[in-house]
C-alpha cells in the first residue's frame, strides 16, 4: 500500500485511540465518584460497627473506623445490659416476625390467586378498594383498632400484631403477587380444571410452587417490616418481659443516663444483623421485587 | 350447581380472608374513627358527642397543629425532591454496563433496606449529637458545627438527610426504568449531535417520567407517613421547641400520652385528606407531563 491510502487509516486509528482513551478516563473518574460516594453512604453503618468495638470513652466524637482498642466485652455486657436479657427480646421478635411472615405469604397469596386468576363478581371494584388501602396512613386505622383490641382484652398480647397479619392487610405483597401469578400460563389452570382440579389444589399445586421467587420477595419483605416495625408494639406492648427488640432499643436509648454507647451499638448491630444477612443471601430477589412492584 | 354461583363462590372463598380484613381493619376502623372525630373521648368515659368542635379547636386555635403542618410540609417538600434527585442521578451513573454495577448498587441500597430500623434512628441521634462525629468531621475542614439536634433551627435537617439517604428503591426502580429506554434513541440523538443535557431532557426524562411520577407518589406518601425517625430522635416529644414535631408524631402524643381519643381522630382524619388531597393533585398534573407508551402526547 502506498503512503497516500495509510495515512488517513493512521489518522483514523489515532483518533479511535484517542476517543477510547478518553472514555477510559471518563470511566475512571466515574468510578473514583462511585467509591467516594458509596465511602459516605456506609460510614455511618461502619461506624456503628466500629463503635460496638470500642471502649465506652473512645466512642464520642471519634470518627475512626478503626478502634484503638478492640474490646468484644460490649455484646455480652450489653446483651445483659438491662433487667430483662435481650435473649428474651429477641426470641419475642422472632415469635412475631415468624408468625406474621406465615400470615403474610398465606393471606396474600390467597388473595392474589382470587385477584389474578379467579372471575367473580365484584371483582373490579374490590381491586380498586384494595389499591386504594395502600394509601390509607396506619395512623388512620391505629386508633379504633386500639379501642377494639382494647375492648378484646387482646393489648399486652401479641395478638394485635399477629392476627391482621393473616388477614391481607398488606396490599403491597398482593400486588406484587398479582403481577407475578397473572405471568404464569393460563393453559396450566385449565388443563388442571380439566383433569378436575379444585381452585384450591390449583392454587397449592401449581400456581405457588411456580411463584416460589415472588413468595419469597414478599416472605422477605414481610420479615423486614415486621423486624423493624416500632409503633405497633410501642402502642400494644407494655410490659417489658413481651418487649420486642425494637422497643429495647428504644429503652436503652432512653434510660436517664446513656452512658453505655458501646453496648448500645452492639445491640443495635445485632438487630440490624438478621436484615443484613437477609440482604447478602437474597439480594437478586429483593432487588427484583422492588423494581416490580416499588416495594421500599 | 350453576356455574356462575360456582365461580363466584370460589373466588369470594379465596378472597375472603382480605375481605374480612378489609372490612374489620380498614374500613370499619376509618368509619369508627369518623365517628370518634367528632367525640369527647378519653378512653375511661364513654365518648361525649360534641359536633364539629374539634375541627373548630384544630383549624382555629392549636397552634401546635399549625406547627405540626409546618415541621411535616417542610420534610417532605424537601426529603422528597432530593430524594428522587439523588436517586436518579445515581441511577444515571449507574446505567449503561459499568463495572461492578453489583456492588455499587448493593452498596448505594444497603442505607434503605436497613433505614426502617430502630438502631439507625439512634445512630442518627449519636451522630449528630453536639459533640458526635458529624461536628468532629465538620472540625476537620475548620467548621464550627451547631448542636444539630438541640437548635430548632437544625434539628429538622438531620431527618431530612437521614431520609435522603436512604434514596436506595427509587434508585433501583429508576435503573429498572433506565434499562427499557430503547439505547437507539440516545444513539441517534449523538449522531443529531445533541449534547447529554438535551438528552437528559429530550429522551430520558419523557420516558422516564411514568417511573419518575411513581416514585414520587409512594415517596409523598411514605413521607407524610414517616413516624418512627422523628419520633426516636426527638425522644418520643417533637422537642426541641416542636420543631420535629411530624404529625405523626403530634397525633401519636394527643391519642396515646394525653388520651385524646376524639381529637386524636380528627387529625387522623385530616392527615387522610391531606395525603389523599395531594395524591389526587399528583395524579391530576400527571396529565400534562406523564405520557404513557402507546398513548399519543
Amino acid at each position: 500500500m502506498d503512503a497516500a491510502l495509510t495515512e488517513p487509516l493512521a489518522l483514523a486509528r489515532s483518533l479511535r485511540a484517542a476517543k477510547a482513551q478518553r472514555a477510559k478516563r471518563a470511566a475512571l473518574l466515574k468510578h473514583v465518584f462511585l467509591i467516594a460516594a458509596s465511602l459516605v453512604m456506609i460510614y455511618p453503618l461502619l461506624w456503628m460497627l466500629a463503635s460496638s468495638f470500642k471502649p465506652n470513652n473512645q466512642i464520642f466524637g471519634d470518627p475512626s473506623l478503626w478502634p484503638r482498642e478492640v474490646t468484644w466485652a460490649n455484646y455480652p455486657e450489653g446483651w445483659n445490659g438491662m433487667a430483662v436479657s435481650f435473649g428474651v427480646f429477641f426470641r419475642n421478635s422472632l415469635f412475631v416476625t415468624i408468625l406474621s411472615v406465615i400470615g403474610n405469604v398465606l393471606s396474600c397469596s390467597f388473595t392474589a390467586y382470587a385477584f389474578a386468576r379467579l372471575e367473580f363478581t365484584g371483582k373490579r371494584l374490590w381491586f380498586a378498594l384494595m389499591m386504594m388501602t395502600l394509601m390509607i396512613p396506619y395512623h388512620v386505622v391505629l386508633i379504633p383498632q386500639y379501642l377494639t383490641f382494647l375492648k378484646l382484652g387482646w393489648v399486652d398480647t401479641y395478638l394485635p400484631l399477629i392476627v391482621p397479619q393473616f388477614l391481607a392487610g398488606d396490599a403491597f405483597f398482593i400486588f406484587l403477587m398479582v403481577q407475578f401469578f397473572r405471568q404464569l400460563p393460563r393453559e396450566l389452570d385449565e388443563a388442571a380444571m380439566i383433569d378436575g382440579c379444585s381452585p384450591f389444589k390449583i392454587y397449592w399445586a401449581i400456581i405457588m410452587p411456580l411463584s416460589i421467587p415472588a413468595i419469597a420477595t414478599a416472605a422477605i419483605f414481610s420479615f423486614i417490616w415486621t423486624w423493624d416495625d416500632f409503633l405497633g408494639p410501642l402502642v400494644y406492648l407494655n410490659d417489658v418481659k413481651d418487649y420486642t427488640v425494637p422497643l429495647a432499643l428504644r429503652m436503652f436509648n432512653s434510660q436517664d443516663s446513656v452512658t453505655q454507647y458501646g453496648q448500645m451499638f452492639a445491640m443495635s448491630i445485632l438487630s440490624l444483623l438478621p436484615i443484613f444477612l437477609f440482604f447478602i443471601i437474597f439480594q437478586r430477589l429483593i432487588i427484583r421485587g422492588i423494581a416490580m412492584s416499588g416495594l421500599k | 350447581m350453576n356455574r356462575v354461583i360456582r365461580k363466584n363462590l370460589a373466588g369470594y372463598a379465596f378472597l375472603l380472608p382480605w375481605l374480612v380484613g378489609f372490612l374489620l381493619l380498614a374500613i370499619g376502623p376509618i368509619l369508627f374513627s369518623l365517628y370518634l372525630s367528632f367525640t369527647k373521648y378519653n378512653v375511661i368515659n364513654p365518648p361525649q358527642w360534641i359536633g364539629l368542635d374539634n375541627y373548630a379547636y384544630m383549624f382555629g386555635r392549636d397552634a401546635r397543629f399549625r406547627k405540626a403542618l409546618q415541621v411535616t410540609f417542610t420534610f417532605v417538600a424537601f426529603a422528597v425532591p432530593a430524594k428522587l434527585v439523588f436517586a436518579l442521578a445515581v441511577a444515571m451513573l449507574l446505567d449503561k454496563g459499568i463495572r461492578a454495577i453489583g456492588i455499587y448498587r448493593a452498596l448505594f441500597y444497603l442505607p434503605s433496606i436497613l433505614g426502617g430500623s430502630i438502631a439507625v434512628a439512634i445512630l442518627w441521634r449519636n451522630l449528630f449529637n453536639a459533640d458526635g462525629v458529624v461536628n468532629t468531621i465538620l472540625g476537620f475542614v475548620g467548621i464550627d458545627g451547631p448542636a444539630w439536634l438541640a437548635d430548632p433551627r437544625y434539628s429538622l435537617w438531620t431527618l431530612i438527610v437521614l431520609a435522603v439517604w436512604q434514596f436506595g428503591s427509587p434508585m433501583l426502580i429508576f435503573l429498572a426504568g433506565l434499562r427499557a429506554i430503547p439505547q437507539e434513541l440516545y444513539e441517534a440523538a449523538e449522531i443529531d449531535a445533541a449534547g447529554k443535557v438535551k438528552q437528559f431532557f429530550a429522551i430520558t426524562v419523557p420516558l422516564l417520567a411514568p417511573v419518575i411520577f411513581f416514585n414520587l407518589v409512594l415517596q409523598m406518601i411514605e413521607a407524610f407517613k414517616s413516624f418512627s425517625g422523628a419520633f426516636i430522635i426527638s425522644g418520643g416529644s417533637g422537642a426541641p421547641l416542636d420543631s420535629l414535631l411530624f404529625y405523626t408524631v403530634y397525633l401519636f402524643n394527643e391519642a396515646f400520652s394525653f388520651l385524646r381519643m376524639g381529637y386524636a381522630s380528627a387529625l387522623a382524619w385530616v392527615l387522610l385528606a391531606i395525603i389523599a388531597a395531594f395524591t389526587a393533585i399528583a395524579f391530576w398534573t400527571s396529565k400534562y407531563w406523564v405520557h404513557y407508551e402507546g398513548e399519543r402526547g
